[in-house]
């Protein structure tokens, strides 16, 4: 058993210093991030359901090309952006720009959400006095007589 | 109660841009080139037929144009470049043609890693007979035809899918695009029309 | 003849829907018993009928019918005969007769489970359910009938798209149709209830098991999306927020919402008109995900071949689905009494708070996802909403949910004192505080992200841990649909630390690797031996051989595909995945990179991903935390309830 395991770790042992440790398809690691990180907030032109940096459409792979090469050059991530949508339009931009068009589209749910809450409390408040109103009125009624009767049965049982 | 009507009026708003989404012809996959009404983009590429010449869209000053972007390996080019050669053959306008990627957007060109200017050549050439003896094929519409071999042009001009046709005036501003292939309705009433406005200016 | 057979089946079921939904309604509006007691049989002739009309496209499928044109477009003789079948609802046509037939399911459901509801009340649920069947029915019969013939009949077919050819995507649809068509039973006993004027508790407690049972397929089916997605797209994503994926997150929102009203409805008599509200919503999100996916109005990975014909008839269809249900609301809404008192600070008041978030959660996917439309409609040009913008949205908007979900529980019905619960959850959000302060530096490093994911959900837990135990003490056993409860949120919890973790500590490499290679990802080591050329039933493929490695030692070897289907030109990716209780380490092949220097390399990409598959974990948790809640019991007992009930609880009208 231990002579199995001996050999084994062995074969492992050599094994592991024979091999050697891939190296990274991209050429320049801190680029390809920064590639990569812009690319996915940019939509694939040709296939426009995946991200520029998820396709593998060939334009795609063009315009990762282009991301490289324009990093390269010292270019911002604003300035590359701008690079796309000055070609593409916004439609470009998975995170569409802050504008008059789109205060609707960021403000949109914030403003829903405080609506939504502000409207909840009106309505509750006002239910509260509602339900007093009509619980008061009933009570005189009908319920009062079947309180009464209740009452007075379990009085009988005592 | 008027509030218990809201979700049906919201309901109804909603429907009024779903049906707006319906109507015919309309694509949501369809991008506008923000390029309409901008400068044409300048290159300088090599021409088809004389490959030691180059053609910028400078020197078309003056002219109105269209520029066709195009391709060998393009299955719609095929359909729409009847149209083109038939136009061409009235003289209406000059036509530029911008081959895409004739070699590497074709077949399973793989593109060298590193590229060299032998690597780069050995492209062009290629690129060159492919686009050449397809013209010979299918005729030719093209006043000239420039080279636009790796697709860097292409990218300037926003092209997403070949065949794609700009119009351009005299003094090098876009003034319309078509994605996609041209068909007799766009060009009798969309370019023709513009061309003839753009021409009495 | 056997596809003719199946038409003419769907044209019989369309006769039988149309008896199904109209006679039913009208013997209970003028109380007519021979008529109401149409409702049943009807029901269950159409399940029949649909039944047989789906055996006989099945059976196309099987027989390698070409002639079939559905058959044709979507199948091929090379297919496994399991996706032959799955082939079935692989397209348009044959999803929309799914759609039916689980429509009729539900309906057959409903008639056989319902002996203890009034049978006024069984046959107006039941000829809703009918009509919706007459407007599906003859969608397919008038623009997408799947039995339509070729006249050129082809040697073979054009094969199912490969992307659907896997284990994941034969039981996804049927679960998410599931999902989505049941909420046509609560939405048929909101309407029921409505056209009855009698919207009380009784109402509230037979809705709540449909809701919950459709609750759980939608959650499973959302759930099995994003795995198979997962897997089976190759870059380890596991959620795009593509208009189709938002199709079903939306009615799983409002359904959501709604489980939780119905709570309320049922214990209290409370928000009725809101519940009903979310009944209509939940139903009309999924006919709306149905119009999405099938008009071809906005751009999707996986929307179905287009035609404007059909948009124009389900947009129809949906305005007067929802068109009549919304004004029906608007009439009698009104009328519906307001139901127990209850103070500001109760547990009603923050399952109110709880809807209002997952409404309006909702409300922003919906705004997300129409926006481009919108734009594009109002001539403000063109522009994309992708997952930057939702997730920039909707996590804020879930945090507030994720906090309330550990002290809404606690909370006592009517009135609840802040200062009682503040001391009854002190100790656990001080226990959630330092584990999100610490945890996240045990596990790596610490990032506001993490830390509030972490801090929520271990708050959610230790907040359960308190529920329990101060259940324990007051009354003994709790019934099933606590304890369901509990596991629902769990699950939530779950599902966040899956989402943090696996997006705060996950790591990928590209790499270059030659026979030999090695690298490292998350402390593992995987070594290349090799790439090998595979035949499959329809396919080409290069098999990876790969080993897994930690500290020396072998745990098992992986063999990630990629596939060159005969029908399609693009190539698939079939990722290895090794799944593990805390990290899944997944290796994709990419591309062959060694040709030129004959090295045989490949680019490969490996990615450790810690905690990842807690969030399926966490859809299973929250769906089997539904079916232990929808067992419950109390939901089964006869309607004679509802005649003890003091009239002031339902009776009080605004």
């Amino acid at each position: 058993m231990k002579r199995i395991f001996l050999i084994l770790s062995l074969v492992l042992l050599s094994a592991s210093a024979y091999a050697k440790e891939a190296a990274p398809v991209a050429a320049d690691e801190a680029v390809e991030k920064r590639m990569v990180a812009i690319s996915d907030e940019m939509r694939c032109l040709v296939c426009q359901n995946e991200s520029l940096s998820g396709s593998r459409a060939e334009l795609a792979q063009d315009l990762r090309r282009e991301i490289r090469t324009l990093i390269k050059q010292g270019k911002s991530d604003q300035e590359i952006m701008d690079f796309m949508v000055s070609r593409y339009g916004d439609f470009v931009r998975y995170r569409p720009p802050m504008n008059a068009s789109t205060y609707l589209l960021w403000f949109g749910p914030f403003l829903l959400l405080v609506g939504a809450i502000v409207a909840l409390v009106v309505y509750l408040r006002r239910r509260g006095g509602r339900v007093e109103e009509t619980e008061a009125s009933l009570l005189s009624a009908e319920e009062r007589r079947q309180a009464e009767n209740l009452m007075k049965q379990s009085g009988d049982k005592q | 109660m008027k509030r218990f009507l809201i979700p049906l009026g919201l309901f109804f708003v909603l429907v009024g841009f779903l049906a707006w989404g319906l109507k015919p012809g309309y694509d949501p996959r369809e991008i506008p080139s923000p390029l309409v009404g901008k400068p044409a983009p300048l290159f300088e590429l090599p021409q088809l037929m004389q490959p030691e010449k180059k053609f910028s869209p400078a020197d078309m000053k003056g002219k109105v144009w269209l520029l066709n972007v195009w391709a060998s390996w393009c299955v719609s080019c095929r359909a729409e470049h009847p149209l083109l050669v038939s136009f061409a053959q009235q003289g209406n306008l000059p036509i530029v043609g911008l081959s895409y990627k004739e070699v590497r957007g074709g077949d399973n060109f793989k593109v060298p890693e590193i590229e060299t200017a032998q690597s780069k050549a050995a492209e062009l050439a290629l690129g060159l007979q492919r686009a050449e003896t397809w013209l010979r094929q299918h005729g030719n519409p093209y006043t000239l035809s420039v080279m636009d071999i790796d697709g860097r042009v292409g990218i300037d001009y926003g092209v997403y899918g070949v065949p794609e046709t700009f119009l351009i005036d005299k003094n090098g501003v876009i003034r319309f695009k078509q994605s996609g292939p041209v068909t007799r309705e766009v060009f009798d009433e969309k370019i023709l029309p513009k061309v003839k406005e753009l021409e009495k200016s | 003849m056997i596809p003719e057979l199946g038409h003419f089946a769907i044209i019989l079921a369309l006769l039988v829907a149309v008896v199904q939904g109209v006679l039913p309604l009208l013997g209970a509006h003028r109380n007519d018993s021979a008529w109401i007691g149409l409702a049943r049989p009807a029901a269950q002739a159409q399940w029949l009928l649909l039944l047989i009309a789906f055996g006989c496209l099945t059976y196309a499928f099987i027989a390698n019918d070409f002639s079939v044109q559905y058959v044709a477009e979507h199948s091929n003789s090379q297919l496994p005969t399991v996706y032959r079948i799955a082939a079935v609802w692989g397209g348009h046509e044959g999803s929309l007769l799914l759609w039916v037939l689980l429509l009729a399911s539900w309906t057959l459901a409903v008639s056989l489970l319902s002996r203890a509801l009034p049978e006024v009340m069984v046959a107006r649920v039941i000829g809703v359910l009918g009509l919706v069947s007459c407007g599906m029915l003859l969608f397919i019969l008038l623009t997408s009938s799947p039995f339509e013939r070729l006249l050129d009949i082809p040697q073979d077919g054009r094969d199912l798209n490969p992307l659907l050819q896997d284990p994941g995507l034969v039981i996804h649809p049927p679960m998410l149709y599931m999902g989505y068509v049941g909420f046509s039973v609560a939405f048929a006993f909101a309407i029921a209830a409505l056209l009855s004027g009698s919207l009380d508790a009784t109402w509230a407690r037979w809705s709540r098991p449909w809701t919950l049972a459709a609750w759980i397929f939608l959650t499973l089916g959302i759930g099995l999306g994003s795995w198979w997605a997962y897997y089976e797209l190759g870059w380890g994503g596991w959620w795009f927020w593509d208009p189709v994926e938002n199709a079903s997150f939306m009615p799983w929102l409002f359904g959501t919402a709604l489980i939780h009203s119905l709570a309320v409805t049922e214990k209290r008599g409370a928000f009725k008109n809101w519940t009903v509200l979310l009944a209509i919503g939940a139903f009309s999100l999924s006919l709306l995900g149905t119009f999405l996916v099938r008009s071809g109005v906005l751009t999707s990975v996986h929307a179905f071949a287009t035609d404007p014909r059909r948009g124009i008839f389900i947009l129809t269809f949906l305005v007067l689905v929802i068109g009549s249900s919304l004004l029906l609301f608007a009439w009698r809404a009104p009328k519906v009494g307001l139901g127990g008192r209850f103070a500001l600070m109760s547990r009603e008041t923050l399952l109110l708070m709880n809807n209002v978030l997952l409404v309006v959660a909702c409300g922003s996917v919906l705004l997300g996802t129409l926006y481009p439309l919108i734009i594009d409609a109002l001539g403000l040009g063109k522009i994309s909403v992708g997952p930057p913008y939702f997730q920039a949205v909707f996590v804020p908007l879930m945090i507030p949910l994720l906090f309330l979900i550990a002290v809404g529980p606690t909370a006592r019905w009517k009135q609840a004192s802040v200062g009682d619960m503040t001391v009854r959850l002190r100790i656990a959000f001080a226990i959630a505080l330092a584990a999100g302060i610490g945890l996240p530096f045990i596990l790596g490093s610490w990032t506001p992200l993490v830390g509030l994911g972490v801090l929520l959900a271990i708050w959610i837990c230790v907040s359960a841990i308190v529920q329990i135990r101060e259940r324990f003490q007051k009354s003994g056993n709790p019934p099933p649909a606590f304890w369901g409860m509990q596991l629902a949120h769990l699950g939530i919890a779950v599902f966040v630390i899956g989402v943090t973790l696996v997006k705060g500590y996950e790591t990928e490499k590209d790499v270059r690797m030659a026979p030999d290679d090695t690298v490292e990802v998350g402390g593992y080591t995987i070594r290349l031996l090799g790439v090998k050329d595979a035949m499959g039933p329809n396919y080409r493929a290069s098999v990876g051989d790969l080993e897994l490695s930690k500290d020396g030692k072998l745990l098992r070897t992986l063999h990630p595909e990629k596939r060159a289907y005969f029908s399609s030109a693009m190539p698939m990716t079939e990722a290895a995945i090794d799944t593990g209780f805390t990290r899944d380490v997944y290796v994709s092949l990419g591309e062959p990179v060694g040709v030129e220097d004959g090295s045989g390399a490949w680019s490969v990409r490996v990615h450790h991903k810690p905690f990842v598959d807690w969030i399926w974990g966490g859809c299973l948790l929250m769906a089997l935390g539904g079916l232990v809640a929808a067992s419950d019991r109390r939901y089964r007992l006869q309607s004679r309830f509802s005649a003890g009930i003091p009239s002031a609880l339902k009776g009080a009208t605004s």
